[in-house]
């Protein structure tokens, strides 16, 4: 178990493209930490040179209190699992876990105790003898996950280890690996595109883009409190909606004027805090999960309301989606499935502005 | 259906209509089509592969005037005869020794051309194809001038550097060595371009895998790459044996066989028994003898490549 700093990490192709832009990060020993990012976030670059596939152009990577730029990949003490798991086709599955083990010369009775052991955590038992072709997609996975195990690393590195797989099997496999994890204990990166995989695993979240980090936490504070206007459109599905607006001042308080009707009544709690900004021309945020239905004994404060005709509306099973344009911006709802709404009918709204965002256009970041 | 007459299980249709549309469904079928398409080939395969074999065959149970059937008597001269014998094992040795030989070589020059950054490989991979694109015989002139007793250029080279000159082509272990040299030069590139494709065929990621999980270079080389190329490299190796065992130019443009039978193969004594000796029979019967020997090299190989393929499944 150890410990992974990150200092000032650059990596630069030929050509001057900097896949990743000089980032900071600390990860404490036994914890989560997944980096989350769009296609070209640099946080499969990053992964790659904690693993020590890929050369850092400068900074400094430290693992367990020793820097390893210039130490090759099998001195690193670390394991990985691959996007597309990685197995050996000619080797069986046993011989797959143990291979790490066997080129470290390990005692053959000590192999075989802990390819078992491995195999009895992830239920992979039966399935020993076996070539990698003949397994499923999410037999394979496990493999991967018990050739990292076996080896008992410092630190295990997961690149995308869900994305071949369906979605129900994505969901199981998620489940699989939080549980190893919580059994393990061994400090773990994991990178992944999906920010559901992302907020369910990780103890602290990485949100990359464009070769830079946005911010680190947990997951809650992720959600609840982005500091750019990236981190709140990227965490949360469906993602945040932004609507550029005006805040004002009035004689009962701060409004966000979206547009000559739409005028909504800011928190008296965030008076202070948005007080510089006023007359400022703002991006309001706000996820659609705070864009509902009104409810009827609604005793929370701050909850503003308006009228709306969606033009799509979407049944999920479990909710249901409204769309409609506000000032050529398309605005997403999040209605109880049980209410009835219908395309092109005006439908009352409730926004709960103690869950509002102000984004500062210019600079991206939140108020 | 049914319901409106037109069609009623069990109807009697008329004969004539029948027999057509069985003909018809015949001529539609998958594997019809694809016979008929294939019968150009089969009929190239049987006109210039099948009939001479047969030919062959038959040949090989004549006398030499053709004018008597004498059974396997001219196999019976053959394995009397100790220079067939020497030419067996001259075959064996000229096909092996260049076998390996290209099969190490290419296998190098693959894992070097795979390591050049992609921008450059293809000049290199061009020029390394020549000796492979040239005719043989024309390339083989080229050595027999440089291996000339009297203007022999590599002789001139050793001279440089005070190395006593080599009789390339007079001596009978120094000829077959040029001729296998020759051969090596020859077939390194088949090998090269076979072996690059099977070494661009294994993922990355199982390399990356075998670095993380402890392997050398040497290791992931034992342990990654030569498992993965395994069946090429055999399929290579079987259709080499096969080519190099019947080869015929290299031997008859460097040596013609000489010194005194020494470099004899296969093909180029059935050429000199059977066209420059006029025994067409024996001749027959020599080359009808690369048949056995390299049925069983065929046979270990392919059981090889198929036992790893039922494996790995």
């Amino acid at each position: 178990m150890a410990q992974v700093h990150l200092r000032k990490v650059v990596k630069e192709y030929e050509g001057g493209v900097q896949a990743v832009k000089g980032i900071d990060l600390d990860i404490a020993d036994h914890e989560f930490v997944v980096l989350v990012g769009p296609s070209g976030c640099g946080k499969s670059t990053t992964l790659r040179m904690i693993a020590g596939l890929e050369e850092i152009s400068s900074g400094e990577i430290d693992i367990g209190g020793t820097v390893v730029n210039d130490v090759p990949p099998r001195d690193r003490d670390i394991a990985m699992v691959f996007q597309n798991y990685a197995l050996y086709p000619h080797m069986t599955v046993y011989d797959n876990m143990a291979f790490g083990l066997t080129l470290r010369k390990f005692d053959k009775g000590e192999i075989r105790r802990r390819v078992e052991n491995a195999a009895k955590i992830l239920d992979i038992g039966m399935l020993l003898d076996r070539k990698p072709k003949a397994l499923s997609g999410g037999q394979r996975q496990r493999v991967a996950m018990g050739r990292a195990i076996v080896r008992d690393p410092k630190v295990f590195l997961f690149d995308e280890p869900l994305s071949n797989l369906d979605a129900k099997l994505r969901v199981q496999m998620r489940t699989e690996i939080k549980k190893v994890h919580q059994t393990v204990r061994t400090t773990t990166v994991y990178v992944t595109h999906d920010q559901v995989e992302a907020m369910t695993l990780a103890d602290r979240v990485v949100v990359m883009n464009h070769g830079k980090i946005e911010q680190v936490g947990p997951p809650q504070e992720l959600y609840h409190h982005p500091k750019t206007r990236f981190v709140a459109g990227f965490i949360g599905s469906p993602s945040m909606n932004f609507i550029p607006a005006r805040l004002e001042e009035t004689g009962s308080g701060l409004v966000v004027r979206m547009t000559e009707r739409a005028v909504l009544p800011v928190p008296a709690a965030r008076a202070a805090r948005y007080a510089p900004h006023v007359g400022r021309e703002l991006l309001f945020g706000i996820r659609p999960e705070h864009l509902t239905e009104p409810h009827p004994n609604e005793h929370r404060p701050n909850i503003a309301h308006f009228e709306a005709a969606p033009e799509v509306v979407e049944p999920m099973g479990m909710e249901t989606l409204l769309h409609f344009w506000v000032e050529g911006h398309e605005i997403c709802a999040r209605f109880d499935p049980a209410i009835e709404v219908a395309p092109g009918r005006v439908a009352a709204m409730a926004v709960d502005m103690d869950q509002m965002h102000l984004i500062d256009p210019k600079t991206d970041m939140v108020l | 259906m049914a319901a409106d007459g037109t069609l009623v299980a069990g109807a009697p249709a008329p004969a004539a209509t029948g027999r057509s549309n069985t003909m018809q469904r015949f001529a539609r079928r998958r594997s019809t089509i694809a016979f008929l398409m294939a019968l150009p080939l089969i009929a190239l395969i049987g006109g210039l592969v099948v009939y001479p074999a047969g030919y062959a065959m038959w040949l090989s149970t004549l006398n030499r005037r053709m004018t008597a059937n004498i059974g396997l008597g001219n196999f019976e001269i053959l394995l009397e005869s100790d220079t067939f014998w020497m030419v067996i094992w001259q075959s064996c040795i000229f096909a092996v020794g260049a076998v390996i030989a290209k099969a190490l070589i290419g296998f190098w020059l693959a894992h070097m051309l795979h390591h050049i950054p992609a921008k450059g490989q293809r000049k290199w991979r061009g020029m390394l194809l020549i000796p492979w694109v040239i005719p043989p015989a024309l390339s083989t002139l080229g050595w027999w001038w440089m291996f000339d007793p009297s203007y022999s250029s590599i002789n001139w080279l050793l001279n440089i550097f005070a190395v006593p000159a080599v009789p390339w082509l007079g001596e009978p272990w120094w000829a077959r060595l040029s001729v296998i040299l020759v051969n090596v030069w020859y077939g390194s590139p088949f090998f090269m371009i076979m072996y690059l494709a099977a070494l661009k065929s294994v993922p990355d990621q199982l390399y990356e895998a075998a670095a993380i999980d402890g392997a050398t270079g040497w290791q992931g080389l034992r342990y990654v790459t030569l498992p993965m190329m395994q069946n090429i490299i055999s399929i290579t190796v079987l259709f080499s044996l096969i080519v190099t065992f019947a080869n015929y130019d290299i031997v008859r443009v460097l040596t013609n066989g000489g010194p005194r039978d020494l470099t004899q193969v296969f093909a180029s004594y059935a050429f000199q028994v059977g066209i420059l000796s006029g025994n067409l029979p024996r001749g027959a019967a020599v080359s009808l003898f690369m048949f056995p020997v390299l049925a069983i090299f065929a046979f270990f190989i392919l059981r090889g490549i198929n036992r790893r393929n039922k494996e790995q499944m």
